[in-house]
């Protein structure tokens, strides 16, 4: 059977399945709808944390970035898992012992104050619609190679399916959903990163094979790596390019993201008492880490299985993969030397970075591109980052069925994360803002409908952002990272930690956050892109990592504006002290 | 013999404590063997993978997860602890 007809029917199977599970856990209740009851087991839980948390992004792009980035893709590895332990141990235990709904009823109760609730609603919009947009574009590369139908008809597709289970069954609906989804994305995951560690180092365990010795050869695949890298002119693949300092920061404000992102820790809501929701955070970096330890390993077989097949060898003879996503238009070949021959090196191949592409083909048979070729780089190739893992099973020349398996994966990925995140966002909409502030004497039944209409309203600008993506949403996601690392973590935190810091305090706090590092963001990413380099950064921390300057202003500002005003009431201090019991 | 929880204080400064010798590890692992050091550590070779380099793509994952577990373990003994002493009408 061929790769299409067998990508149908993995990806139809796993949708009726999702579709199955959402209407046998249909949501009756706000409680059920928001946080599913709180009957949810921590395994499960866990799974679904898993899931929500794994995104199009985790499973597409992460090893295809690190692979590029060598050494240096670690700030993610380390960033997206380590923020757990800071959301187990500082975190989640006592927002499950407050034990509201939203992240924003925390805030708005513990600071007493609507306005904090409401800064609070909007940081939480900001970081969750920018995440939610990469979702739906991963959902539309997915379709458009595999299924071989237009992005925007996948992205329908795939607003169809969220749609109908986020507002049938809220969020008991999608965590069950979600467990499902992980085994899925899981599988699909492992599955080739075992078959290609088998095919080049003979161990089954991809973790332990990117060390180990390639097949045949006397030499370790990380040193064969580097070698041919260096002999290429690139710097070895273990060594790092980015200074310690912004690696730090990076590592810092991906973490501290993490611990404050309101769809992760709207999960801790769901469970049973504080032990579950302990326990789930457990679990769920267990599964968590599966995935994130397996894809170092596929991202250094995919640069040593990349530049094996494709360096110095001439077009005609390229494999099949690489004319394929050719012409997708996601990888473009210039014949700078004019030898006949595919060149790696560094830099950039082409200017603009991404191909323009003529509508005709040049001596090889290639596409014909309209970028400038920069004078400084002999490097041939254009590969956008994004099909690494995509493309990996069918550079290592693995079965249909695997192929096929993939792209139920990462669509699996992308939805699951989605839905999660609508979820956060018409929940703050529907709760906080309607109930909670607008309207506070509606019904419990109305608010339900708010609920729906809001996943409503969410989903269609979700797939918006989907169909006509703007340039900046792949930059931007990294960013809600820092926004939340400077907002939302240290207001919680200082919420739980200390009882000193004021409604007045927390408010200033997240404003100067928020301000500070929007607009840090967008003076180097948007206003002046021509000075984003290490030289202009203050003391050398790009935007990515500038989150974690953006959470000690918050700090420092809170404590001192709390010193400075009233203190805080004595039913607050009670409240202080309630959480901090099990 | 370990002293029993007279009250609540002392069930939280147990836990800043707890919580506070995890988060030491948290970073030693992760900025410190992964970032800080890394580049003494890539001298030595473990398992095929220069140190700095397996801590920053590997070790300090595992790491994490250890001490989440470990977190549970102790936190469910100093839950008890509390109910406990609570119990006997302190």
């Amino acid at each position: 059977m061929s790769v299409q007809a067998l990508t149908y029917i993995f990806v139809g199977i796993t949708f009726a399945l999702y579709i199955t599970i959402a209407i046998r856990s249909r949501a009756g209740s706000t409680s059920e709808f928001y946080i599913a009851g709180k009957g949810v087991n921590p395994i499960a839980n866990g799974m679904a944390t898993a899931a929500d948390w794994m995104s199009a992004a985790s499973f597409i792009s992460m090893a295809g970035l690190i692979s590029f980035l060598g050494r240096d893709g670690s700030v993610y590895l380390m960033g997206w898992t380590g923020g757990y332990v800071l959301l187990a141990l500082l975190l989640a235990p006592y927002l499950r012992k407050f034990g509201q709904f939203t992240v924003p009823d925390f805030i708005g109760t513990r600071y007493y104050s609507s306005l904090a609730r409401l800064v609070a609603v909007i940081c939480l919009i900001i970081v969750s619609f920018t995440y939610v947009a990469g979702q739906m574009r991963g959902v539309g590369i997915v379709f458009s190679r595999f299924l071989e139908v237009d992005i925007e008809i996948g992205v329908v597709i795939g607003m169809g399916i969220v749609f109908f289970y986020a507002v049938l069954g809220g969020m008991k609906g999608i965590t069950y959903t979600q467990v499902a989804q992980y085994c899925v994305l899981i599988f699909a995951y492992l599955v080739p990163a075992i078959f290609i560690s088998i095919l080049i180092t003979g161990n089954p365990i991809p973790q332990f094979g990117f060390g180990d010795r390639i097949i045949d050869q006397d030499i370790y695949l990380l040193e064969k790596l580097d070698l041919i890298m260096t002999d290429i002119g690139f710097e070895p693949y273990t060594n790092g390019l980015k200074e310690t300092i912004d690696v730090f920061c990076i590592t810092a404000a991906l973490m501290l993201g993490t611990a404050g992102l309101p769809h992760v820790i709207v999960r801790f809501f769901t469970v049973p008492d504080v032990a579950s929701a302990r326990r789930s955070a457990g679990y769920a970096l267990i599964f968590i880490a599966i995935l994130y330890t397996t894809a170092p390993a596929v991202s250094s077989f995919a640069r040593y299985n990349l530049l094996e097949s494709t360096h110095d060898v001439s077009y005609q003879q390229a494999p099949q993969w690489f004319k394929n996503w050719e012409d997708i238009g996601l990888i473009a070949w210039r014949d700078k030397n004019n030898d006949g021959l595919i060149q790696h090196a560094p830099g950039n191949a082409f200017d603009p970075i991404k191909p323009k592409y003529l509508d005709s083909s040049g001596d090889f048979g290639e596409r014909v591109i309209a970028n400038n070729s920069p004078p400084k780089s002999r490097n041939e190739v254009y590969i956008d980052r994004d099909i690494m893992v995509l493309a990996n099973p069918e550079i290592a020349e693995l079965p249909a069925w695997v192929i096929a398996l993939v792209a139920a994966g990462a669509l699996a990925a992308a939805l699951s994360t989605a839905a999660g995140l609508l979820l956060v966002i018409s929940t703050s909409v529907s709760h906080d803002l309607i109930k909670k502030t607008l309207a506070t004497n509606i019904s419990e039944k109305k608010e339900l409908m708010y609920a729906r209409f809001s996943v409503f309203i969410a989903v269609i600008i979700a797939g918006l952002f989907g169909i006509y993506p703007p340039g900046f949403v792949a930059q931007v996601v990294a960013f809600a990272f820092g926004l939340a690392a400077a907002t939302l973590f240290p207001a919680i935190l200082l919420g739980i930690f200390t009882k000193v810091i004021n409604k007045e305090g927390a408010i200033s706090g997240m404003i100067a956050g928020l301000i500070f590092t929007l607009g840090y963001i967008l003076y180097f990413k948007f206003m002046h892109p021509d000075l984003n380099s290490s030289s202009n950064w203050l003391w050398g921390i790009s935007p990515e990592g500038i989150g974690t300057i953006g959470m000690l202003i918050n700090i420092f500002v809170s404590i001192i504006v709390s010193s400075m005003t009233k203190q805080t009431p004595d039913e607050i201090r009670d409240l202080v002290d309630q959480i901090r019991q099990p | 013999m370990e002293k029993s929880f007279t009250n609540k204080n002392d069930y939280w400064a147990a836990n800043l404590k707890l919580v506070a010798s995890l988060l030491l590890i948290w970073f030693f692992v992760s900025f410190g063997c992964g970032i800080l050091f890394a580049d003494y550590l890539d001298q030595f070779t473990f398992f095929g993978f220069k140190l700095g380099f397996w801590f920053a793509q590997q070790g300090s994952i595992y790491v994490f997860v250890i001490l989440i577990f470990i977190y549970i373990h102790k936190m469910q003994k100093l839950d008890q602890k509390f109910k406990n002493s609570n119990d006997k009408g302190n």
